[in-house]
């Protein structure tokens, strides 16, 4: 009943399919952590319209469901004349929506960094951006990380969203397998390994990282 | 002591009239205090007077209400227009104070850079010197408080003496001309106390402009040049550390100092010790 051999027949396409779907969750996760970033930075700056602006668009993209803003982003980019191929579309619209998590989450870790900490870099003459960059951005990375390595995984597994807007990745092509091959089974669980083997890599590498800055606070 | 400047050479920090309000609190009001280059000034007084808001507004880290505070003769924050001040940028607050050195109570090390890495990046981000230039002089540094054998460690492996003379070199790194130190070792315990006092007296005996917030009475009557007493916002005493500690009568200086030897003499009576 259970057909090993479809696995392996299709396991190098799923596996080839499964390099887009990192490609996909880590570029947005890169890109939306510097969107995260600023927008952290933006709400806790002492400028009314920085603080608006960064309110307004954390609550838009953790208020609503991320295949609904996939959906605005596909049908929506069109109708006012921006023509960017689909993919782009969708890992803007990651992007997008994890920058708004990951503000949250790294709005913790910058309250939690001693103000001497950025005095103490004023004083040496670094410019509000290379404080930004070197000091507080590192910290709050360091005070932050479990909940940024989450924060990562949890895209690995929204970039399959992107299916339904007609990106190829991993979900995608176990999609188009089952479908033609009648197979649903075997594929879904092969795609489903793929996933959780991807995750447990990025989650050791969490770790491998948090053990590294632990040296640091070691004595 | 160093020798006394000539009286009419420009001040390297000139304080004039200013003032500082918290809200409705007035925590500074109306210094006026002159520091000459090679001078080391002294501050004390009581808890909650006002001294660390005095530094950090000298250093602009806290905006002054009222009055001006000239840095080699540049207005430091603001500009003045027909007769109005207004807020200078931020890179020109950093231009204005690029030869102040500040030296915090708490070390305000990265934690996440070597003691190494604490004095060479800002050398590298703020005066652009090439990265070997700047790790060659940040050794110096670190070798110049006694610490070239500590580069790589991280502050969280340090003493907080150790932590605070690298808080020192980071400073002196840059080339400051004057150096201002909020209660260096007051974070420190006792034992360690005496190495970061050691850096700062070769400092002054290298002719370092400095003014110090200190409650080390033996350090200002050992190596000040004036003694400045702050109480409730206004300079209450100022002077030498001989007219300061033994000859200026105000009761409210002579209670502090009281209250100071009474904690720190435990091996005699406080009959004469108005001079440590
Ligand atoms: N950021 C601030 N906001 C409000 N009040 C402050 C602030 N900083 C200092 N103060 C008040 O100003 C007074 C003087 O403080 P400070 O300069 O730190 O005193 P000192 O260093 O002499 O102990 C204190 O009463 C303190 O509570
Ligand atoms: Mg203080």
């Amino acid at each position: 009943m259970f057909d090993f051999n479809l696995i392996i027949k299709s396991l190098p396409m799923l596996l080839q399919a499964s390099v887009w779907t990192v490609i996909y969750s880590l570029s947005s996760v890169a890109i939306g952590f510097c969107i995260g970033t600023l927008m952290c930075a933006a709400g806790l700056s002492a400028s009314r319209l920085g603080r608006g602006v960064a309110a307004f668009y954390v609550s838009f993209f953790r208020g609503v469901p991320l295949l609904v803003q996939l959906l605005i982003s596909y049908y929506c980019l069109p109708l006012i004349g921006v023509n960017v191929p689909s993919s782009v579309a969708a890992v803007g619209t990651l992007a997008l929506c994890t920058g708004a998590y990951i503000a949250e989450i790294l709005r913790g870790g910058f309250l939690g960094i001693p103000h001497g900490l950025v005095e103490a870099a004023r004083m040496v003459g670094l410019s509000r951006a290379q404080i930004l960059t070197r000091i507080e951005v590192p910290l709050a990375v360091r005070f932050t990380l479990p909940s940024l390595v989450n924060e990562t995984t949890m895209m690995v597994k929204a970039s399959s969203l992107i299916s339904v807007v007609g990106v190829l990745e991993l979900t995608r092509l176990a999609q188009n397998i089952a479908t033609s091959t009648f197979q649903p089974l075997e594929i879904y669980l092969t795609a489903g390994a793929i996933y959780f083997v991807i995750n447990g890599v990025i989650t050791l590498a969490g770790r491998f990282a948090e053990s590294r800055f632990r040296l640091e606070t070691a004595r | 002591m160093t020798a006394h400047p000539v009286a009419n050479s420009r001040p390297i920090i000139d304080v004039r009239g200013v003032w500082k309000r918290f809200g409705a609190a007035e925590v500074l009001k109306g210094i006026d205090l002159a520091i000459r280059k090679s001078e080391v000034t002294c501050i004390i007084g009581p808890s909650g007077s006002g001294k660390s808001t005095l530094l950090r507004c000298i250093a602009f880290l806290e905006e002054y209400s009222e009055g001006e505070i000239y840095i080699e003769g540049e207005l430091l924050g603001f500009a003045l227009e027909n007769g109005k001040r207004r807020r200078v940028s931020d890179a020109e607050v950093a231009r204005v104070r690029r030869n102040v050195g500040f030296v915090f109570q708490q070390f305000n090390l990265w934690p996440h850079m070597t003691a190494l890495e604490n004095v060479a990046m800002p050398l590298k981000l703020a005066r652009g010197i090439a990265r070997e230039d700047a790790a060659k002089r940040a050794r110096a540094m670190l070798e110049k408080v006694g610490l070239g054998h500590r580069a790589e460690a991280y502050p969280s492996q340090l003493s907080g003496g150790q932590q605070q003379r690298v808080g020192i070199a980071r400073a002196l790194a840059m080339e400051p001309h004057i150096m201002l130190f909020d209660e260096p070792t007051s974070a420190l315990d006792p034992e360690l106390v005496g190495e970061v006092l050691q850096v700062m007296r070769d400092l002054a005996a290298e002719g370092m402009t400095m003014a110090v917030v200190t409650h080390e009475m033996g350090f200002a009557a050992q190596v000040a040049d004036t003694v400045v007493f702050i109480d409730r916002g206004v300079i209450a005493a100022s002077g030498s550390p001989d007219e300061v500690f033994r000859k200026d009568e105000n009761p409210r200086l002579r209670q502090f100092l009281q209250n100071y030897f009474e904690r720190n003499v435990f091996w005699q009576g406080s009959g004469d010790v108005a001079v440590p």
